[in-house]
């Protein structure tokens, strides 16, 4: 049950998480399980996905689904009404908070320095190597451990910068009022209903990163790991040798 | 150290977690502050999408080949009060569209003399709130005409739609404001498809606000009102769903 970071308490305490990430995560993370929840509670309404720029009951669908059970809507009964009250609500604060996060992080340099990702490390021998460190739970000790590897780099420069966009895009596709400000939007996703059906999509690739980085954060070390988003503080997980022994 | 995360504990956990955010968010949605900052949001929308964005912009008109080929009904399919049953049999000829509220002319036309006013088609797209969307060509009077024609006043900000059905015992009835009310696509449609319209989609005579969703394109409209406030009319949300149920007045998000 021991894990790496956990035993050895003499190693470094170093500063891992800026503020600025700190705030920015615990934010998002209300606002993506909100908006996840409700956002099944609207597709309760109508459980059906299409492509294109129109599809109801008569149209193909490519996807059909029973309703979701209430304990994984907001509210917790059905109502499409208050569903949409707290998505819309919540996805003005997701776009608010995601908007400062990628400004600020920008301007303190934690893209730059954090997740860009090296030459060294998209050699393949590098990836191959790590994906078969991640297959093996064999997790980053010592120095190694202060920076993000490749796959973490891609997996949250992939959400910051591909999936948490699509996803404000994808939702203003849907707008009909937005569709007549800029109608550039339907263009770019074929249609509304293509965009919804994009939109579920992303939120199924959300909700298994967030899956993942759950099992990730639990295996690491759910105390150090926790406590350093919350306080900024992470204890180097101690070099393999001396932790087995 | 596998064990630390089984995957019934990880459901489990996820469960419990969504569970417990359940159960703090329905509680908080019966605070009486919580629900109205709740529901600003809809303010915020509609503030942000008037500001950054074209007031009279118009929506995406689509060719004839890309329509639905089958549009769907929803919301009542037949009014069914005796009145209206009484026109339709008629094909709508005692039928008057009442014209009423802040004018100095109101009006009370027929559906013969509607048809001989300038006429708009369009071929575009309906949104249910529910989430589907099918597109098809609505023909009919632009609502700014007729709201012109009755000689609509300077302290009129909004239009509200009384229509012939009922849902229970409440009568149907909706509302828009003026920069929707006078924008170029909003008619009142007789038309589907080139065919005059069904009962079913809203015979003789249905809104359509383009940039809105489906709720707001009042059916079976018999009067259409200019007025100051929506406070006086229902329960003053400006329509049945947004007073009975809690959806957005606003309904171009």
């Amino acid at each position: 049950m021991t894990t790496a970071g956990e035993t050895q308490d003499t190693s470094p305490l170093i500063k891992r998480h800026r503020l600025s990430t700190r705030l920015w995560h615990w934010t998002n993370f209300i606002c993506v399980s909100i908006l996840l929840m409700s956002g099944l509670g609207i597709f309760n309404a109508h459980p059906r996905l299409y492509w294109g720029q129109f599809g109801a009951n008569y149209d193909h669908a490519w996807l059909m689904l029973p309703r979701f059970p209430d304990w994984a809507t907001i509210p917790g009964h059905y109502s499409l009404a208050m569903s949409r009250r707290w998505h819309l609500a919540f996805a003005l604060i997701f776009l608010a908070s995601l908007l400062l996060y990628l400004l600020w992080s920008l301007l303190n340099r934690h893209f730059s320095r954090d997740l860009s990702v090296r030459r060294e490390d998209v050699r393949p021998s590098h990836i191959w190597r790590d994906i078969k460190d991640h297959a093996l739970l064999r997790f980053q000790v010592g120095e190694a451990a202060r920076h993000y590897n490749v796959l973490q780099k891609l997996s949250y420069a992939v959400v910051l910068f591909i999936l948490l966009p699509l996803m404000v895009l994808t939702g203003l596709t849907m707008s009909p009022g937005m569709n007549a400000a800029w109608p550039w939007l339907l263009d770019l996703f074929g249609g509304r209903q293509s965009a919804r059906s994009i939109h579920f999509i992303i939120a199924a690739l959300l909700l298994a990163f967030f899956i993942v980085h759950l099992i990730m954060v639990l295996l690491a070390g759910p105390y150090n790991e926790i406590r350093s988003m919350i306080t900024g503080r992470y204890r180097l997980p101690a070099e393999r040798g001396e932790q087995d022994a | 150290m596998n064990r630390l995360v089984s995957r019934r504990k990880l459901i489990a956990g996820l469960a419990i977690g969504a569970g417990g955010l359940l159960t703090g968010c329905d509680r908080l949605a019966k605070n009486e502050s919580f629900r109205h900052a709740l529901f600003s949001a809809e303010n915020i929308h509609r503030w942000a999408q008037r500001l950054l964005t074209d007031r009279d912009a118009l929506a995406r008109e689509f060719s004839p080949e890309e329509r639905s080929p089958y549009f769907r009904t929803n919301g009542t399919r037949n009014p069914g009060t005796p009145e209206y049953t009484s026109l339709a049999k008629g094909k709508f000829a005692d039928y008057r569209l009442r014209v009423t509220g802040l004018v100095d002319r109101p009006l009370s036309l027929s559906m013969a003399q509607i048809r001989q006013m300038p006429l708009r088609s369009q071929i575009t797209r309906h949104d249910c709130v529910e989430g589907w969307s099918a597109i098809g060509k609505w023909t009919g009077v632009p609502l700014k005409l007729l709201l012109s024609a009755a000689r609509m006043k300077d302290n009129a900000r909004y239009v509200i739609f009384h229509c012939a059905d009922f849902m229970g015992s409440i009568p149907y009835y909706e509302s828009v404001d003026l920069i929707d009310a006078l924008h170029p696509q909003t008619i009142m449609a007789f038309a589907l498809n080139d065919k005059t319209l069904d009962v079913g989609h809203g015979a003789p005579l249905r809104l359509r606000v383009e940039r809105q969703l489906g709720y707001k394109h009042a059916k079976y409209v018999m009067e259409i009102e200019a007025v100051h406030e929506l406070t006086s009319t229902g329960l003053g949300k400006g329509g049945y769903w947004e007073d009975q149920a809690g959806y957005e007045w606003y309904a171009g998000i």
